[in-house]
């Protein structure tokens, strides 16, 4: 019994290992072909429109509430204090520092990252992957690859829209429903926030797009190989739902030990 | 005398988590000729055909292509051999978020790096060739069975291939339409020259278009010839087979 379970143990593990290693692999081949010419600029538009354009109103509506909660939570934790004059300190710092990036990364992994994950297992089990390679084309590249432009360019953009949207949520709530000065609030926005908070927020926007993209194609590249009670279909519901819940822990694993680095 | 094969498996092995679905694979694919591979549904034929291709690889054994040992060759080498070579699924794998005139015109996208007229031109010759003019914009689910087919054999026979491997290439379509198909690879067999290699369930039809013939059964190559000797084998294997199909049939 002891030996089974040791036995199991070491097949997991080793199984793991594999896993981290292939993946590794996928993404460093991935991330060379991006640099490969000819440059895929058609695919990497129609990827920016889809993983950016398209979840800007998510973002917007996301931001705007996410804002507006901060300015009512702030307000209220602040006027204890007699400090409300400070919450659009309150309210751009954390957004610039953590909230943009964190949750814009987690509404474009539940929009954008879970449809990849899905069209490429998709892909993968009706051998539309095996025919890329019959016809001599690198599925890396042309699956992964650009997918990982298109998400370097979407997140920062799509991160400093949420951090202003968020900024005028906390300005709704905090100056317009509970009083604070419109001036004041701003003021306390600009005189807040530094290059370095702003630039700290795109280094994670740019890093969660990687994480998430890698962690979404890969999945759905690797369908096939969850084992036999992931076969067809229920694979690919399988690929999508660990594309999703992996990509949200790696956002804030990833965020984490940015931040440790960057505070 | 006959020429030396193109493609040449020689004890070919191949297993999957234990089972061996390839057993001493010994199989000839000669230039300019279909050769079909029969056998029951499970006995490895679509896999001997992915091995030919290189998505597979054998864990024992040697594929000759034109002498040279396929494991022995670099890898230029090897994609020199793949691009000379076409492969129609039996789901005909065609992009389903591409239209028809981008499903076929993919592999001169992106691997020939033509100019776009000339793309342009070659693709729409192959859709007057297999009747399928008029649906470039259509997308592959919103073609008919038959027409998915016709579009997966453009796309197959737009980069002008040396080799055409079909893997069960009528799965799913009516017997008229299985008999378009047969009609349709032979015609164009005859017309641009390539070599075929046809995974078939299809018997006894399969047998009017094919000049050389090999069944598969239990991870062995049971039977190598022509139509002819098919009918005339006393291989108590190959008899039984027939048998069954004919009865089933009936």
């Amino acid at each position: 019994m002891l030996v089974n379970l040791i036995s199991r143990i070491g097949y997991r593990g080793i199984r793991n290992i594999i896993s981290v290693g292939r993946m590794t692999l996928f993404f460093l081949s991935g991330v060379k072909n991006c640099f490969v010419y000819p440059f895929q600029l058609p695919k990497i538009l129609d990827h920016t429109w889809f993983i950016g354009a398209k979840s800007i109103v998510v973002i917007i509506l996301t931001a705007l509430f996410t804002g507006m909660v901060l300015g009512l939570q702030g307000y209220y934790s602040l006027v204890k204090v007699g400090s409300e004059a400070a919450l659009g300190s309150v309210v751009a710092l954390s957004l610039v520092r953590e909230l943009g990036p964190v949750f814009t990364a987690i509404m474009i992994t539940a929009r954008a990252g879970s449809a990849m994950a899905a069209e490429i297992g998709v892909m993968r089990i009706s051998e539309q992957v095996d025919a890329l390679v019959t016809m001599d084309i690198h599925p890396v590249r042309f699956i992964f690859s650009p997918r990982i432009v298109a998400a370097v360019i979407s997140f920062p953009l799509l991160t400093a829209l949420f951090d202003v949207i968020g900024i005028f949520g906390g300005y709704f709530t905090g100056s317009i429903m509970l009083g604070v000065e419109g001036g004041i609030y701003m003021d306390h926005v600009i005189s807040s926030v530094e290059i370095f908070d702003i630039n700290g927020g795109f280094i994670k926007a740019i890093v969660f797009s990687l994480v998430v993209t890698a962690t979404c194609c890969y999945r759905g590249f690797y369908t096939h190989l969850q084992g036999h009670e992931a076969i067809g279909a229920r694979g690919v519901s399988m690929s999508t739902t660990n594309a999703v819940v992996q990509s949200c822990v790696l956002i804030l694993i990833s965020d984490f030990i940015i931040t440790y680095f960057l505070v | 005398m006959r020429p030396p094969p193109i493609i040449e498996f020689k004890n070919v092995v191949k297993r999957f988590n234990g089972l061996t679905v390839l057993n001493g694979i010994n199989l000839s694919i000669y230039q300019g000729e279909i050769t079909a591979i029969i056998g029951k549904s499970g006995t490895g034929k679509s896999v001997l055909l992915k091995h030919i291709i290189g998505l597979m690889e054998s864990d024992s054994g040697t594929i000759l292509i034109s002498g040279n040992p396929l494991s022995e060759m670099g890898r230029d080498e090897k994609r020199r051999f793949r691009r000379e070579l076409s492969y129609m699924f039996q789901e005909n794998a065609l992009f389903d978020s591409l239209n028809i005139f981008d499903n076929i015109a993919l592999p001169l996208v992106e691997n020939r790096h033509y100019p776009k007229p000339e793309i342009r031109q070659k693709v729409q010759t192959r859709m007057q060739q297999l009747n399928i003019e008029g649906i470039d914009h259509k997308f592959p689910s919103e073609l008919s069975g038959g027409m998915k087919k016709r579009v997966a054999l453009a796309r197959a026979l737009v980069t002008d291939p040396n080799m055409v491997l079909f893997d069960e290439p009528t799965t799913g379509l009516d017997p008229i339409r299985k008999r378009n198909v047969h009609h349709m690879i032979q015609s164009y067999q005859k017309q641009f020259g390539f070599t075929a290699v046809i995974v078939s369930h299809d018997i006894p039809d399969i047998f009017d278009i094919a000049q050389h013939i090999a069944m598969l059964d239990n991870g062995v190559i049971e039977f190598e010839g022509t139509k002819d000797d098919v009918f005339s084998s006393r291989n108590p294997l190959v008899k039984s087979f027939i048998q069954d199909v004919d009865q089933v049939k009936k």
